[in-house]
């Protein structure tokens, strides 16, 4: 399989919508931060640093015990088309800033999508693994079996004290940021999210959310990840963050069961409403489309909307983006032909079959 | 008002960002709005690090009771303290020795600890940080599984302790 099918291949291993509490928790991913010792990180390093890091990244790959060359490829960024650039960062496979400036970048992609591996980003190496549904376990044992593999001949910058050195400070220490992406429409339609972002924020974590001209987060999808890198183990951060989530899927689930018993009539209807637009909308932008998805798809896990899988809710996430809809259409799109052709996809997509 | 994100386009549509209850504003054209109306996985927490950075030494600040030399310079990569304070990124490993006394506090503020517990690379002679660090943990384990009278299990974990000590010596 080459790069043009890994990226043309609609839908990811984390877009599969399996996974332990995959009613609210869509994805989890980890990510290492690791570095050569003795050259310059990449915001720093000259050309010739930065070529021998991607070659020194790329014999280090073929060597890999724990990488199996068939399941795995390693691309200079270089050689990747545009359109495919931004696939990938669509795909969460790679950061927007890894397309710019890509002379010296390269990046290795496992085929099923669960791990990339990123070289010459904010730092030489930056190691990740994807999992649908809460399992941050999962997402960090490969990442560790991968970074095992890479430290057989890489020699990492690596202090005693301060362990993995990281071009910020903020990511030294054990070099990882643990990610876990919920939808929580229920917490966000009561007004209690802002509640449980500042509580969060108590336990060291950190909340990210956006939203646009109203008052609702676009699509009620929050990410919620570790701030500090040092002095805790993997495990102890992963543990961490894995018991605040579970907390706030608590929430959210009584929440959902609050509303179902006192004000089912009016959920209802603002779902079907929802749906209506959805199935019949012609031009729609991607906030509209989020918000609206969103109440689809607690539909779908009320029970109150049958014959449409839940994971319609992250497989749309990624498809309605721009550089998603140019691939589909094969052809570059205007930002109101993106919304034309976002529309009739979704419209194909939330049929309900009869 | 023109786009935040290209500076080309007129901005039409206002986007608030939260990250952790703060908000930040921003004007986007149609076009970049529908590039940037998605959340991304791949965009991390932006932390309060620059903040920090910011409040640690301004306006002249001094840390441990001497003056900071913004002067010298990483001989590695050619760094000076300065321009880690404009970047926010430090040039190479070394930096973290020659820049070691005043990234010290800076490190204990933003990650509460400066002592690093988790994994550790096995190579380079560190077999014996990494015989420590799992020691660390087997006596965790072996608390944990006596506090659960688990005393099977406590005296397996023992008996790895009692080898890894050894090995220590
Ligand atoms: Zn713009
Ligand atoms: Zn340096």
């Amino acid at each position: 399989m080459s790069l043009g099918d890994i990226v043309k291949k609609m839908s990811s291993e984390w877009m599969k919508g399996t996974g332990p509490e995959n009613d609210i928790v869509i994805g989890s991913r980890v990510r290492l931060a690791r570095n050569i010792v003795g050259i310059p990180f990449p915001a720093v390093a000259g050309e010739d640093q930065l070529r021998q890091v991607v070659d020194l990244v790329a014999k280090a790959t073929e060597k890999n015990s724990r990488i199996n060359p068939e399941m795995y490829e390693f691309v200079r960024m270089q050689e990747v088309p545009l359109l495919e650039r931004q696939l990938l960062v669509e795909k969460h496979l790679i950061s927007p800033q890894h397309t710019e400036q890509v002379k010296y970048k390269a990046v290795v992609l496992r085929k099923d999508e669960a791990a990339s591996i990123m070289v010459n980003e904010e730092d030489h190496l930056r190691i990740q693994a994807l999992f649908p549904g809460l399992q941050l376990l999962n997402a960090w044992e490969l990442c560790n079996e991968i970074d095992d593999g890479y430290e057989e001949t890489l020699a990492y910058a690596f202090s005693d004290d301060w362990g993995y050195l990281t071009s910020c400070p903020t990511n030294v220490g054990t070099g990882m940021r643990a990610s876990i992406m919920v939808h929580l429409p229920v917490l966000a339609m009561t007004g209690q999210v802002q509640r449980m972002m500042g509580a969060v924020t108590q336990f060291g974590l950190a909340v990210r959310g956006l939203y646009g001209e109203g008052t609702e987060f676009l699509g009620n999808i929050f990410q919620l990840s570790n701030q500090v890198t040092l002095g805790h183990t993997e495990e102890e951060i992963i543990q961490h963050l894995t018991n605040v989530t579970q907390q706030i899927i608590n929430q959210e689930r009584a929440a959902r069961e609050h509303i179902l018993r006192r004000g089912k009539t009016q959920l209802e209807d603002r779902i079907w409403r929802s749906y209506g637009i959805l199935s019949h909308a012609r031009s729609i932008s991607t906030q509209e489309a989020m918000q609206l998805l969103s109440d689809v798809r607690l539909g779908i896990d009320l029970g109150l909307l049958r014959g449409i899988e839940g994971r319609i809710l992250q497989e749309l996430l990624v498809m309605i983006r721009p550089a998603h809809l140019q691939q589909m259409m094969g052809r570059e799109l205007s930002a109101p032909e993106r919304d034309v052709h976002r529309a009739a996809l979704i419209r194909e997509r939330i049929a309900i079959p009869r | 008002m023109l786009c935040d994100a290209c500076g080309k386009r007129i901005a039409t549509v206002h986007v608030t960002k939260v990250i952790n209850n703060e908000k930040t504003e921003a004007h986007l054209c149609q076009e970049c709005a529908h590039e940037q109306g998605q959340m991304s996985f791949m965009t991390e927490p932006s932390s309060t690090f620059h903040n920090i950075l910011a409040g640690l030494f301004e306006p002249e600040t001094v840390i441990s009771g001497r003056p900071i030399r913004t002067r010298v310079r990483c001989e590695n990569c050619g760094l000076s303290f300065g321009d880690f304070r404009r970047l926010g990124h430090l040039g190479c490993n070394h930096c973290y020795e020659t820049f070691h006394q005043q990234l010290e506090p800076l490190i204990r503020r933003v990650q509460g600890s400066t002592r690093h517990t988790g994994k550790v690379p096995r190579i380079e002679g560190r077999e014996r940080l990494v015989r420590e660090r799992e020691l660390e943990r087997l006596r965790k384990e072996l608390a944990e599984a006596i506090a659960q009278e688990a005393y099977e299990r406590a005296a397996v974990i023992r008996d790895r302790i009692r080898e890894l000590e050894a090995e220590q010596d």
